[in-house]
């Protein structure tokens, strides 16, 4: 018999079915990944396994968990259940900790809240268990505060409290959508390594993430199970069209997919630039170290690096946001004053970003319209009439109809409220678009189009563009060339098409590996980067990243390397010319 | 402003606002109209009908007071004044305050500095103390009681909106305005000043208890509304000389004064429920 057995659930807000004749049915030690974007039913459907739905929904159909039924059952023999049988690990690590109280009283709290454990055994298995879920010094950790850790350990610390409990099946929502893709590489790896005796339900709207860690696959689409197979069987031979835009939509690495450098003018040119913050003490956080680049006419810059790599800072202080402590940023040839407000208008026109998180750079008490049209107010004032049409113009341009003006942003989904951001960063049209992390808060398929849309736009207007983002997965098929941070360096850089078919420094190579591509087989040669970003407070000496390489020798740790160029790369690595990084699986 | 018409319209959904809000309206409506049509003006002294009770004789609906006066008209008139003096002093406290707050939130650094010692100071001058002196130098005066209080009330505000500021002004559509050159007044007034909307209407309606309540205590000192003229406040404080054998005088204008104050309270609180929930949304 299975340990899960979902028959035919059908989960209703006031008549609205979320998820809609669900089956599925897991064993003992099986991992299944179910996908689907926002919206599909996918976190419906574990809530409704844990017994979790909110009172308003009516729930059909049967789920059976070894034997006993969840659905309808009083709260009391759902809580023996969950102790027992499932847990969960949520999305946010950040949210699901409590931040007033140490890790190991968090993970213990549940053994004594069970009754499973007296006090004293608690802390022994809490340990061990937080050491078993890769949490270096295990002892000293579990008496770290929740702010002390990453997002990676936090999640770890998660994992760590679902299994405590020793449940046959582990339910995790979308567990990695929050982190970095080398810290999401890491955290897949530990999921396949605790699955030996746990069954595991792997909910994710990124194909690329169940494709080396999952047995068999469903894919969801408002509610409804669209597909359903072996998850070589779905790569291979995905029958259904929605199973195949979702495999599209997957970020993978292409090196021939990579555009071509176009040929153009230099535009914008940043000289030797450096942004410090002041930190506790006489200290301050060196978050960019001494970086050139240049931004060619019609050409795509990416900036590559995990969180902390300083890529944001870089491109607030090239768009007057952040003041730069050294260095300048020059425009067209002529050097820019350091603060957004002591620039000439003619610049910050030319100047244009798009956020992250999508809603929340667009004012939530202004319609669609007034925000679109705000640029024009000070760029080329006018009549309200002819902005509007302009608006309209523009609103077309980037995918969104007429009926989209009167709108406020409460209204817009994710990716309708990008499309907003991208048409008010382009109504004023631009020479340079910042994107920073413009599609890290998007679904799969809604990234893929927002992607081709800022390409189509790029050459409609002759745009420039500054793209930066964690994943190179991403980047890949609209970067001409790549800048690689790490720890606020330029580690290497190279155009596009070298960067992705023949890396040259590791921690590239390691960026290349942890993209979750959608391909069974090509996880079967990676090696996650192990370990953490270190403190840019204390950066190690030496080579910055010899903490972490694969390939460390003394002389990295004792001699900081210089920039070298080898062909059409620059790079910084003692080892650069003798190691071969090129990716197998191309 | 349509931003205003959509948060009216949700807060008319919660049931203490509903209840609270309704209560009160009737209140300010009864305490207009009524001394109109009532046969009885507000200053008629008749020392034949000292302290009656209560009834329908003369049509003297809440009784009489130690001179003769009618009580029900001389509490409709209370209420307008004591609602008057509430709504202005928030009034005065709201501009003053938002204005202050988003001005030193926004533009930070040495002015934020300079400005929040000042409110520091202010705060640091005893209020009673404060109004007496005005009280003496310029003689008792109607607007001086809406100035005190507002006077004070504006120092939480100005604290709380420039809170509000500080976390507004880093999120990312400050900053797309600011990156393309909108200029500072026109960020504070369009992009600041409507997203400090929810928190200022909680806070007013939490103020509004609070001025009422300085107001009828100044009254009841002697220092606030004066005779002939009238505020709940005064007539609790005449209510209390004769509240043994004439109770009435006391508890009529006191129990809508606790009435009033509580459904104040009440809307702050539902109105702070719909931002909280709007805010973790």
């Amino acid at each position: 018999m299975s340990l899960l057995n979902i028959d035919g659930l059908t989960i209703r807000y006031a008549d609205k079915a979320v998820v809609d004749g669900l089956s599925l049915a897991i064993e003992k030690g099986e991992s299944i990944g179910l996908v689907g974007e926002s919206g599909s039913g996918k976190t419906q459907t574990a809530l409704a396994v844990l017994g979790l739905l909110p009172a308003t929904a009516s729930t059909d159909g049967s789920i059976d968990i070894a034997g006993e039924q969840v659905i309808g059952r009083a709260s009391r023999d759902l809580d023996r259940l969950r102790a027992r049988r499932v847990a969960m690990v949520f999305q946010d690590p950040a949210d699901a900790l409590n931040p007033y109280m140490r890790i190991g009283d968090q993970v213990a709290r549940i053994l004594l809240a069970h009754g499973l454990a007296s006090a004293a055994e608690a802390k022994g298995q809490v340990i061990d268990m937080l050491g078993a879920v890769g949490l270096p010094d295990p002892e000293r950790q579990a008496r770290a505060w929740p702010h002390q850790l990453s997002g990676g350990m936090r999640q770890r610390v998660m994992i760590a409290s679902a299994l405590i409990t020793k449940p046959d099946l582990l339910i995790a929502d979308e567990p990695t959508t929050a982190l970095d893709v080398t810290v999401q590489a890491q955290i897949l790896e530990l999921l396949d390594a605790i699955r030996r005796d746990t069954a595991l339900l792997l909910i994710t709207h990124d194909l690329g993430v169940v494709a080396g860690h999952c047995q068999r696959v469903l894919v969801l689409k408002e509610g409804r199970v669209v597909e359903e197979g072996t998850t070589a069987g779905i790569f291979n031979a995905p029958r259904d069209p929605h199973t195949r835009s979702l495999i599209d939509a997957a970020p993978r690495i292409a090196p021939a997919a990579a555009p071509a450098v176009p040929a153009g003018e230099p535009l914008l040119a940043v000289d030797d630039l450096s942004v410090s913050y002041p930190a506790s003490g006489r200290k301050h956080l060196d978050a960019v170290k001494n970086i050139d680049l240049t931004l060619k006419s019609n050409e795509t810059l990416a900036i590559v690096g995990e969180s902390g790599s300083g890529k944001s800072s870089l491109a607030r202080a090239i768009l007057g946001l952040t003041r730069a402590r050294g260095g300048t940023v020059s425009f067209l040839g002529q050097p820019l004053p350091g603060d957004a407000h002591e620039r000439s208008n003619s610049v910050r026109r030319d100047l244009q970003l798009v956020f992250q998180d999508p809603l929340g750079s667009l004012n939530p008490q202004m319609r669609v319209s007034d925000i679109v049209r705000e640029p024009l107010l000070v760029h080329d004032p006018g009549d309200r009439a002819a902005h509007v049409q302009r608006v309209a113009d523009m609103l077309t341009h980037v995918g969104l109809g007429d009926e989209f003006l009167r709108r406020y942003p409460h209204e817009l989904s994710g990716g309708q409220a990008q499309r907003v951001a991208i048409a008010r960063a382009l109504i004023v049209r631009p020479k340079v678009l910042v994107c920073d992390e413009a599609v890290a808060a998007l679904d799969g398929t809604v990234r893929r189009q927002i992607l081709e849309l800022l390409q189509s736009l790029q050459q409609e207007y002759g745009l420039s563009m500054l793209f930066i983002s964690h994943d190179l997965g991403v980047v890949c098929s609209i970067s001409h060339r790549v800048i690689v941070m790490y720890l606020g360096e330029a580690v290497e850089v190279a155009d596009g098409r070298t960067l992705f078919s023949a890396p040259r420094h590791p921690y590239t190579r390691a960026l290349l590996d942890a993209v979750p591509a959608p391909d069974p087989d090509g996880h079967k040669n990676r090696k996650p980067l192990s370990g953490e970003v270190p403190s840019p407070l204390a950066p190690p000496p030496g080579c910055v990243f010899h903490t972490r390489c694969p390939f460390v020798e003394q002389q990295c740790v004792d001699r900081v390397p210089v920039a070298r160029h080898i062909n059409n790369t620059t790079v910084r690595c003692h080892r650069a010319d003798e190691l071969d990084l090129k990716v197998p699986f191309h | 402003m349509s931003a205003a018409v959509r948060v009216l319209r949700r807060a008319a959904g919660i049931p203490s606002v509903k209840v609270s809000g309704g209560i009160l309206a009737a209140i300010a409506l009864l305490a207009i109209a009524l001394p109109w049509v009532s046969p009885n003006a507000y200053l008629d002294i008749n020392f034949d009908r000292v302290l009656h009770a209560p009834g329908f004789a003369g049509m003297h609906l809440f009784g009489t007071d130690d001179l003769g006066r009618d009580l029900f008209v001389r509490t409709m008139m209370g209420i307008r004044v004591t609602l008057l003096v509430a709504v202005i002093a928030s009034i005065v406290s709201l501009v003053i305050g938002v204005l202050y707050g988003a001005v030193a939130g926004y533009v930070g650094g040495r002015v934020d500095a300079v400005m929040m010692r000042i409110v520091d100071a202010l705060y640091a001058v005893p209020f009673i103390f404060f109004v007496i002196l005005l009280m003496v130098v310029f003689e008792r005066n109607f607007l001086l009681i809406f100035v005190a209080i507002g006077a004070i009330n504006w120092l939480d505000m100005a604290r709380i909106v420039r809170g509000q500021t500080l976390s507004l002004k880093e999120r990312e559509f400050v900053e797309a305005a600011r990156l393309n050159g909108v200029s500072t007044v026109r960020i504070i007034l369009r992009h600041i000043a409507p997203n400090l909307f929810g928190v200022v209407i909680v806070y007013v309606t939490l103020t509004i208890p609070q001025a009422i309540l300085v107001e009828s205590f100044l009254s009841f000192l002697g220092l606030g509304i004066q005779e002939p003229e009238t505020s709940l406040g005064a007539l609790v404080n005449n209510g209390v000389k004769h509240m043994e054998t004439a109770p009435w005088v006391l508890l009529i204008p006191g129990g809508l004064l606790a009435l009033i104050l509580l459904c104040f309270n009440f809307l702050g609180d539902g109105l702070r429920d719909l931002f909280d929930a709007r805010q973790s949304r």
